[in-house]
C-alpha cells in the first residue's frame, strides 16, 4: 500500500511515517500543506491520502476542503482524515458526497496502533472508518426515528457505520455472527427496509441515519 | 510647610521655594498674574464674541429696517439679502469657533498659571453642515458664550481688588488672591467644560470602549490558548501516546512488569488525550470560527448526554465575541440540564432578528434553577451583560426551564 501523509505538526509527521514504514506501508510523500498534497497526489496516485484537518494557511479546515477536493478529483483514492476533535458538520459534509473510501478518525486513535492500521486499510479498500465519536455525534443528531431500536441495535448499527463487518460486529461485542445477523435484519425491518435486487440494505441503513 | 523638599527629577535650587504638595492655585503669584491675565483675555474675548458679530450683523440689519444704509455708499441696491445670507453664514460657521478659540485660551491660562485643567466640552460628530448647526445650539456653546459675555466685569473688579489688596494689606493679600483664583478656576469649570451629563456621557462612551476592548482580549486571548495548545502540548502528546502503542504492539518478548508498565503508560496517555481535548474545545472550539454559530452548536447538541433538538436561523454571521458568547450560553445552558434538570429531552432556538440574536434554551425537567448554587448561571449573564445583552430565567419549581438569552448582533 502507497500512502501519502498532510499532517502540519513535524513530530506528528514524522511519527505517522515511523509508524506506517514499521507496518510495512509505503510511504511516498509526507507533506505539511494542503496545497502539497494534491499536488503529490496527482504525481504518485497513493492508494491512500492522510490528512490533518488544521494546516497551513489558516489553521482552519484546511483539510476538510482538500479532502473534498480530493474525493471530488481521484474518487479512487481512500481519504483518512485525522483532527485532534471531531465535528459532526465537517463529517456531515465528507460523507455526503460519498460513503466510500473515506474515514474520519480522531488523531488520539493512532495511539491504538492495530486498530489504526484496521482503519487505514479499510479506507484503502474502499470503506470507511469513522470515529466512535463521530459515530455518537451523528445518530445523536438523528435521535428521534432511532428510539425504535433497542440499545443492542443501536450498538450493531453504530458498529456498521464505523465500517465492520458482520464478523467485526460479533467480535467487538463478543456476541456470535448469527445473533449479529438477528439485530442487523431487525434493523432492516425497523428502517424500512425490504430485501431487494438492486440495493446494498446495509449501505442504505447506515446512510439513513449518518446522511440525513 | 517649606520643609525639605525631594524632586526625583534633580531640578536646582529655587530662590521662592512653593512647597511642591501645593496645587499650583494656591500659590499667590501665580494667583495674581491669572487675576490679571483674566481680564486682559475677557476684554479681547468679550470684542472678539460680542463685538465682531454685532459688526458683521448691524449693516444688513440697518439696510432691511430703513431700506437703505445710513452711510449712502450702495444706496438702496437691492444687496440686503446678501447680506443677511453673509453674516447668518459668518455665525453659523464663524462664532462657535471663535467662542471656541476664546475658551482655548481661558483654559490654557488655568492650566498654566493655576495647574486646573478644564476639559474642552464636547463636540458633536457628523457632516459639516450639521455640525456646525449642532454646534450652533449646543448647551456648551451657549455656556462658554455666557461665560464670554460675563467675564469682563468680575474680571476687572478682580484685578482692581488683588491690586489693592497687595498695595494696602500686603500679609493678606496672599491668601485673598488665591481664593480668587479658587473661583476663577470655579466659574471656568462650570461654564468652559463639559457639564456633568456631558462628562457622564463621555464616562459611559469610554467605559463602553474599553470593557468591549477588554472582552475582545480576552476572546483572543482564549483563541490564542487553544492554538497553542492544538500545535503544542495536543501534538506531542498525540505523538507520545503513538510512540507508546508503536512500542507496546511490537516488544513482546520483554518481561510482563515492563510490558505492563508500558500499557500503563500508554492507557494514561490516551486518558490525557481526552482530557486535553476536552479542556481546549471548552476554550473555544475552533469550528465555530470556521462554519459559524449552526455548526459549532450542532456539535455542542449531538454530544449532550440526552437528545436535543436544535434549530438555528442566522443568516448572517455575527461578530465573533457574540458568537463566542451565544455557543457559551448555550454549552453552560446544556451542562445545567444535564447536571440538574433531570430533564428527558431539550430544544436550543437561535434565531437573528433585525440585528438581534435571540437564543432560548428550554428542557422538560424538574425547574428550580437559580442563579448561583453552583450553577454557572451567574457568569453567564455576565458574560452576557457584558455585550449589552440579556438574559432571563424562567424555572418554577416543578419544570419546565427556560433560559432566554438576546444579545446585539450588528455586524
Amino acid at each position: 500500500m502507497r500512502v501519502v501523509i498532510a499532517e502540519d505538526s513535524v513530530l506528528l509527521r514524522a511519527g505517522l511515517t515511523t509508524l506506517l514504514e514499521a507496518s510495512g506501508i509505503a510511504v511516498v510523500a509526507a507533506v505539511p500543506d494542503a496545497e502539497t498534497l494534491l499536488r503529490s497526489v496527482a504525481q504518485h496516485r497513493p492508494d491512500l491520502t492522510i490528512v490533518d484537518v488544521r494546516m497551513a494557511p489558516t489553521y482552519r479546515d484546511e483539510g476538510v476542503k482538500a479532502a473534498l477536493v480530493l474525493r471530488q478529483q481521484w474518487p479512487e483514492i481512500g481519504v483518512l482524515l485525522l483532527s485532534q476533535y471531531v465535528e459532526e458538520r465537517y463529517a456531515t459534509e465528507l460523507l455526503s458526497t460519498s460513503t466510500s473510501g473515506i474515514g474520519y478518525l480522531l488523531k488520539d486513535r493512532v495511539a491504538d496502533v492495530t486498530e489504526f492500521l484496521d482503519a487505514l486499510r479499510r479506507v484503502a479498500a474502499g470503506g470507511t472508518a469513522l470515529d466512535p465519536e463521530v459515530v455518537a455525534q451523528l445518530l445523536q443528531r438523528r435521535q428521534d426515528p432511532l428510539f425504535r431500536l433497542t440499545p443492542r441495535e443501536l450498538d450493531v448499527l453504530r458498529l456498521m457505520a464505523e465500517g465492520r463487518s458482520n464478523q467485526g460486529v460479533a467480535a467487538s461485542l463478543n456476541i456470535s455472527p448469527s445473533a449479529v445477523e438477528k439485530h442487523v435484519n431487525n434493523i432492516f425491518t425497523k428502517l424500512d427496509l425490504p430485501p431487494t435486487e438492486v440495493d446494498h440494505r446495509r449501505v442504505l441503513a447506515v446512510l439513513r441515519y449518518l446522511d440525513g | 510647610m517649606a520643609g525639605h523638599v525631594v524632586r526625583p527629577e534633580g531640578a536646582g535650587y529655587r530662590a521662592f521655594v512653593t512647597p511642591r504638595d501645593q496645587p499650583p492655585t494656591h500659590r499667590p503669584a501665580r494667583a495674581t498674574v491669572a487675576v490679571v491675565i483674566a481680564l486682559t483675555l475677557a476684554v479681547l474675548g468679550w470684542i472678539v464674541v460680542i463685538g465682531l458679530p454685532v459688526l458683521v450683523w448691524y449693516w444688513p440689519v440697518w439696510r432691511l429696517l430703513y431700506g437703505n444704509d445710513q452711510y449712502g455708499f450702495l444706496g438702496s441696491w437691492p444687496i440686503t439679502p446678501v447680506l443677511l445670507l453673509l453674516a447668518a453664514g459668518l455665525t453659523l460657521f464663524g462664532w462657535p469657533a471663535l467662542i471656541r478659540a476664546v475658551t482655548t485660551a481661558h483654559r490654557l491660562r488655568l492650566v498654566h498659571l493655576l495647574g486646573v485643567s478644564v476639559p474642552p466640552p464636547p463636540r458633536p460628530e457628523g457632516p459639516l453642515w450639521t455640525v456646525a448647526w449642532r454646534e450652533l445650539l449646543s448647551p456648551a456653546t451657549w455656556r462658554q458664550f455666557a461665560y464670554h459675555l460675563v467675564a469682563p466685569l468680575p474680571a476687572a473688579a478682580a484685578t482692581v481688588a488683588v491690586m489693592a489688596a497687595w498695595l494696602v494689606a500686603y500679609p493678606r493679600a496672599a491668601g485673598f488672591a488665591v481664593a480668587l483664583a479658587e473661583l476663577d478656576a470655579a466659574a471656568a469649570r462650570a461654564l468652559l467644560g463639559p457639564s456633568q451629563h456631558e462628562q457622564l456621557a463621555r464616562q459611559v462612551a469610554e467605559l463602553t470602549h474599553s470593557r468591549s476592548a477588554v472582552i475582545a482580549a480576552t476572546d483572543a486571548e482564549r483563541r490564542r490558548i487553544e492554538r497553542d495548545l492544538h500545535d503544542g502540548a495536543q501534538q506531542r502528546l498525540v505523538s507520545l501516546a503513538m510512540k507508546l502503542g508503536l512500542t507496546r504492539t511490537t516488544m513482546t518478548d520483554v518481561p510482563d512488569s515492563v510490558r505492563d508498565a508500558i500499557a500503563e503508560a500508554h492507557e494514561e496517555a490516551k486518558i490525557a488525550l481526552v482530557e486535553l481535548r476536552s479542556f481546549v474545545r471548552g476554550l473555544h472550539p475552533p469550528v465555530l470560527e470556521d462554519r459559524g454559530l449552526d455548526a459549532a452548536l450542532s456539535g455542542l447538541c449531538t454530544m449532550a448526554p440526552i437528545p436535543v433538538r436544535l434549530r438555528v436561523r442566522v443568516p448572517q454571521r455575527c461578530p465573533p465575541v457574540v458568537e463566542a458568547v451565544a455557543y457559551f450560553v448555550v454549552a453552560e445552558a446544556l451542562t445545567n440540564v444535564a447536571r440538574h434538570a433531570r430533564a428527558e429531552r431539550a430544544e436550543v432556538v437561535v434565531e437573528q432578528l433585525a440585528h438581534r440574536l435571540h437564543i432560548v434554551v428550554s428542557d422538560d425537567g424538574r425547574g428550580g434553577a437559580r442563579p448561583g448554587a453552583g450553577t454557572g448561571l451567574v457568569g453567564l449573564a455576565q458574560r452576557v451583560a457584558a455585550v449589552d445583552g440579556t438574559l432571563s430565567i424562567e424555572s418554577p419549581t416543578g419544570g419546565p426551564t427556560r433560559i432566554t438569552v438576546d444579545l446585539p448582533c450588528a455586524s
